[in-house]
């Protein structure tokens, strides 16, 4: 196995690809058969002919203004731009001659006549394309020596003393270089050097084309022209700027630099690996000097990313290296100790006799597992198998509990598969994009990305969120309709909107009769069409104006491609299966399934949530989504690992938790995630922890959880392991380990052991193996092995004998269950009420610099965007209230109260407040209730009635907790 | 002539832009609306017409700060423009400019303390025959002398 591979061609061919009828030319004599619409210039880096460029670049359209690309063409007259002149047939190319180098060399000598000639000591030494084609055209020479430039040392005036040209020094009294702008140095991750600048505008361009954030410009003109951030007054901090890095990543020079790359010079190897925070699961480039990473850079064959990247897959790695990681075991007796570290094999050999003394004195079933969706597909697939085959039960479950099981379930009932039906390049061909409780620009920014490009070449965007969230609008997008709906009342308004496509006609009836069940359709449209179900009915309940939803219906009923993306607003509810199966009835009404640009998308919200599911992670499914009850599936496994599995479905979180507090459940083996802040209602969390006698804690950090755990295994970063996750398209991206793990074992490795200590007999070497067994057990992933992913890349499961290559695009034909199947969406009203006490609704999300729990971001530099949450409160709300901008509130539900800042604003409705979950100092999750989803328990986050008042401080519970967890997290010293 | 009014507000500065919204390419019309309007380019504008057209302000400052004649405060009573150009320059266009910033006690761009007159470079006033030239409020002046720049000064009353 390939620890790593370099990959084949990661040239820059200049300008975008193009996908014409085929057009043959000749360049430099050599024939090339490109697509239509290809600019020279590509055309010649395709035929292995490389063309001087400064202003091009392969992920921006051509834009022509550094005129170092010129070529002659036979029958045209003059020198025109390669980057800028398609390719036509018969075209006869000449890329060097004597007038061409002469002319390049002389723009060449134009830009190094303002650029600082301190190559050797520059960050971008040995990286840096004006360098790179000083030497292609050939530069001997610079006659401009003496004119105005934008350098300085010190602002001084005089030529930096490393310079080449430095030769005289700065006649008495020189006032400066009024021309120098100093180095902006505000962005955490990256600087902005003006003096550097040749003003090619790729960061421009990249800003918009690629981010669409809009946050550069080139200000003033002529030789004043620099890059800005934002306006005059702004710095790259203070402006728009996201700090995606995609400026970073097309600055020729050492302009735009990662501050990671001036500390640690030039990357010399890479690795191609997969992002390890949100579902999108970007393709990274790991670039490393030995095993020093000094950058991520996305990269541009990643079939999810294109390319593009977030702040927190490009920057936010710093907490692999972080000081508050734990590298080494640690154990205690009880939680009121403090943590003594351990050799790997007494903590593991304390592990396993206590679960095991718990087994045999609470029974079988009074230990489980929770698997981690942020871990591999292989390391998820072992946790689940050490329950049902080690500790003999079903006792695992996984964070998707609380985020996407709605998901699962909704669209395996109506669909039969429970995941998104499409990739993420077939947005670009979407018509109508409707966007149902997410916010992708905070929770999956390059999907975000890529759907603003669509968005500005005219797609149109509906979004129904309670907020008025940065999908909303933005520059050069704006929703065509935004449906501020009450929170809780997704079932009504997608009901409603069905209701108008069915009684306005506006269906698909043709798709309906073929791919359907005609008959449960007719039951449903029955449901649907009756009065109750109309928007000027459920107006008064869901807030939302009847005319704005009955346009948005017929937008998306008629606008063409129809596609619909939604996230955890639609899940976390005490309906969200029900609006899952709603939205499915939408898709299904109106024919948008089973092509480019349409489908039904859930944005999941972890790197690998999507494959913890598919593993088996549930405690009724084994691998493959298949019931434990099924005797021939548990055939399957029990022959393989030569144990008798249990037909029993296990216990889900808030059952384990339930059972911990009843006495039940007694261990847990926690693999990297923190339950306790990312799990309704903390206080019943804290206590079912509490009440449990082996609290087994897998992770890179003390997290919360671990202040009620008894042991703790230090964890592998995505850096430092081998595997795969599964994206939100079903993309099965390989992670590749780019370092040694610092804790000293792969988290399967470790896992691996704790089955050994148990008694297993376990022997895998690597997670290649790991992979044969899935794909061997479980039909959607049995044409996948690493020899595979090694070729192709990624592929999108089902991949198996059927479907080789794997599949793009669900349901094509017909639905995985036959027909598509109408489910009648009848809305129940959520318990959880708005009164007198409580008045507010609270609904919580995420920020785009922080990551859920925040464990790893809170130990970046993320923390300078967003170092606590805070409490969005409606002008009029705040002002009934007498709470000011600013001001520490307290937000109390029927659960538990917190106290956190508030910041008055009109995204939110009036009787709505907003926060966010990053930070343990807050615990949102202590105002959570218990209540759920109906179908899968999902929490019901997006929904609790709550007061705000002023406040001075933090509430008991924040100081009992903060003292508690303090206690709890007392590392002894080693022992000598 | 503009006079030195308090910063306008958003709403004064809405009902000067709403009525060309509907342009193509609205925003540089809507930026002369402004100057005509107040002399100069509020800082206020920015956010309304950002939200208005829809764009960042990145771009609104790339745009404003592209054309030189977009002014961030109110000019003097008096523009003067004289010419920097090549054929002006080499008909002593660069020491009557001396000339003037001396007579007036103020750099480029500058505004002469008793707000008379405002005094700016201009690249060709296309009076390249009648070198050196200048122009006063949009009255060309060509031939000009020291005695004339001299003249043209007190004219403007600084």
């Amino acid at each position: 196995m390939k620890d790593f591979i370099i990959p084949t061609d990661d040239r820059d061919l200049g300008t975008p690809a193009r996908d014409g009828a085929p057009v043959t030319l000749s360049i430099d004599g050599v024939e090339v058969t490109v697509p239509g619409g290809t600019s020279v210039m590509r055309a010649a880096a395709l035929a292995g002919l490389t063309i001087p460029k400064l202003c091009a670049t392969d992920n921006v359209e051509a834009f022509g203004s550094c005129r170092l690309c010129v070529v002659e063409i036979e029958g045209r007259r003059g020198t025109p731009a390669s980057c800028t002149t398609p390719v036509a047939p018969g075209m006869v190319v000449q890329t060097q001659n004597d007038k061409l180098r002469k002319l390049r060399r002389g723009v060449m000598e134009l830009y190094i006549s303002d650029h600082p000639l301190d190559c050797l000591t520059c960050s971008a030494n040995g990286d840096c394309e004006l360098q790179d084609m000083a030497g292609a055209v050939g530069l001997r020479d610079v006659r401009y020596s003496t004119g105005a430039n934008h350098y300085s040392a010190a602002g001084n005036g005089m030529l930096t003393p490393r310079d080449a040209r430095a030769t005289r020094t700065a006649p008495a009294g020189d006032l400066g270089n009024p021309n120098y702008i100093p180095k902006d140095e505000s962005n955490p991750y990256f600087t902005y050097d003006p003096a550097k600048c040749i003003v090619c505008s790729r960061c421009v361009r990249a800003c918009e084309e690629v981010q669409g954030t809009f946050a550069l410009t080139i200000e003033g003109r002529g030789f004043d022209s620099r890059v800005s951030f934002g306006a005059k007054t702004d710095d790259a901090l203070a402006s728009d700027c996201v700090s995606c890095g995609a400026c970073v990543q097309a600055c020729p020079t050492a302009t735009l630099q990662e501050k990671s790359v001036v500390e640690l010079g030039t990357p010399t190897r890479s690795v191609i690996t997969t992002c390890a925070y949100c579902g999108v699961g970007c393709s990274f480039k790991a670039e490393l000097n030995g095993d020093q990473l000094v950058r991520m850079v996305p990269w541009k064959h990643g079939k999810a990313n294109r390319g593009h990247s977030c702040v927190k897959g490009r920057f936010a790695y710093g907490y692999a290296s972080h000081k508050d990681r734990i590298l080494n075991p640690m154990i205690r007796d009880s939680i009121d100790q403090p943590w003594r570290e351990v050799s790997w094999d007494e903590a593991l050999g304390f592990a396993a006799s206590r679960m095991r003394g718990l087994q045999e004195k609470y029974g079988r079933k009074s230990i489980g597992v929770i698997t981690s969706s942020r871990c591999t597909n292989e390391e998820t697939y072992l946790v689940q198998k050490l329950a049902r085959a080690v500790f003999g039960n079903n006792n695992t479950d996984t964070c998707a509990r609380v985020c996407h099981s709605p998901t699962g379930y909704g669209l395996g009932q109506t669909f039969g598969t429970s995941a998104g039906t499409q990739d993420f390049d077939s947005v670009e061909q979407s018509d109508v994009i409707m966007v149902i409780g997410a916010n992708p620009h905070a929770g999956h920014p390059v999907f975000a990305s890529r759907m603003k490009k669509r968005l500005r070449a005219g797609a149109k965007l509906i979004v129904i969120d309670p907020r008025r969230t940065e999908t909303v609008e933005g520059p050069h997008y704006r929703a065509a309709h935004h449906l501020p709906l009450r929170p809780g009342t997704n079932v009504a308004v997608v009901t409603a909107m069905a209701h108008v496509i069915v009684t306005e006609g506006l269906m698909n009836e043709s798709f309906i009769r073929e791919r359907c069940d005609w008959d449960e359709f007719q039951h449903y449209a029955e449901f649907v069409g009756q009065p109750k179900n109309s928007p000027e009915a459920t107006e008064m309940l869901t807030g939302v104006p009847a005319a704005d939803l009955r346009a948005a219906a017929r937008l998306y009923a008629t606008g063409g491609n129809g596609a619909i993306y939604y996230g955890l607003g639609v899940t976390e509810h005490s309906q969200g299966s029900t609006t899952v199966m709603g939205i499915a009835n939408l898709a299904m009404l109106t024919g948008n399934i089973g092509r480019q640009g349409v489908g039904v998308n859930p944005l999941r919200g972890q790197n690998n949530v999507q494959g913890a599911c598919d593993m088996g992670s549930f405690p009724h499914e084994l691998p493959g989504y298949r019931h434990v009850k099924g005797a021939e599936v548990r055939a399957v496994f029990e022959s393989l690992w030569g144990v008798e599995l249990d037909p029993e479905p296990g216990l889900r979180i808030p059952n384990m938790l339930d059972a911990a507090v009843s006495g039940n459940f007694k261990g847990l083996y926690c693999q990297g995630e923190d339950i306790l802040q990312s799990d309704p209602d903390t206080k019943h969390v804290a206590a079912g922890l509490a009440a449990m006698e082996c609290v087994i804690v897998h992770d890179l950090f003390l997290n919360e959880t671990a202040n009620y755990a008894h042991v703790f295994l230090p964890g592998s970063t995505f850096l430092e392991k081998d595997g795969t996750f599964t994206n939100a398209e079903r993309r099965i991206n390989r992670v590749r380990r780019v370092m040694a793990p610092r804790n000293g074992y792969e988290d399967w490795e470790i896992t691996q052991l704790l089955a050994r200590a148990m008694g297993a007999n376990w022997g895998y070497t690597h997670p290649a193996q790991i992979m044969d067994e899935i794909a061997a057990t479980t039909p959607s992933f049995a044409g996948v092995d690493y020899a595979m992913l090694e070729e192709k890349g990624s592929v999108q499961w089902p991949c198996n004998e059927k479907s080789p290559e794997g599949t793009p695009l669900m349901h094509v034909d017909g639905f995985v269950r036959g027909k598509g199947r109408f489910i009648v969406t009848e809305y129940v009203a959520t318990d959880e009420r708005s009164g007198p006490r409580y008045p507010l609704l609270l609904t919580t999300g995420r920020i785009l610099s922080q990551y859920n729990v925040g464990a790893q971001t809170r130990r970046t530099a993320n923390v300078v965007w967003h170092d606590q949450d805070v409490l969005e409160v409606h002008p009029h709300d705040a002002e009934q209230r007498g709470i000011n901008e600013g001001d520490w509130v307290k937000l109390a539900s029927r659960s538990g109260e917190t106290t956190l800042r508030a910041t008055i604003t009109d995204k939110v409705s009036p009787g709505v407040v907003y926060t966010t979950f990053h930070h343990p100092t807050t615990q949102a999750n202590v105002i959570t209730t218990d209540f759920s989803d109906w179908a899968t328990n999902c929490p019901e986050y997006k929904v609790t009635a709550v007061q705000v008042s002023p406040s001075n401080g933090p509430s008991e519970w924040q100081e009992d907790y903060a003292a508690q967890a303090a206690l709890a997290r007392r590392i002894l010293p080693a022992a000598e | 002539m503009p006079q030195l009014l308090a910063e306008p507000t958003e709403a004064q500065i809405r009902d000067v832009i709403a009525p060309l919204q509907g342009l193509e390419g609205p925003l540089l019309p809507m930026l002369h609306a402004l100057q005509e309007h107040w002399g100069y380019v509020p800082q206020a504008a920015a956010p309304v017409i950002c939200a208005a057209l829809n764009i960042s302000r990145a771009e609104f400052h790339g745009v404003v700060s592209f054309y030189h004649d977009f002014r961030e405060a109110p000019a003097g009573r008096h523009v003067l423009k004289i010419c920097r150009a090549e054929a002006c320059q080499a008909m002593g266009g660069t020491e009557l400019a001396g000339v003037a910033l001396d007579r007036l006690g103020v750099d480029w761009h500058g505004t002469t303390a008793n707000g008379a007159v405002t005094v700016e470079p201009v690249y060709c006033l296309g009076l390249c025959a009648c070198a050196p030239a200048a122009m006063i409020d949009g009255r060309v002046v060509g031939r000009l002398d020291a005695e004339g720049m001299t003249k043209l000064c007190a004219e403007a009353g600084a």
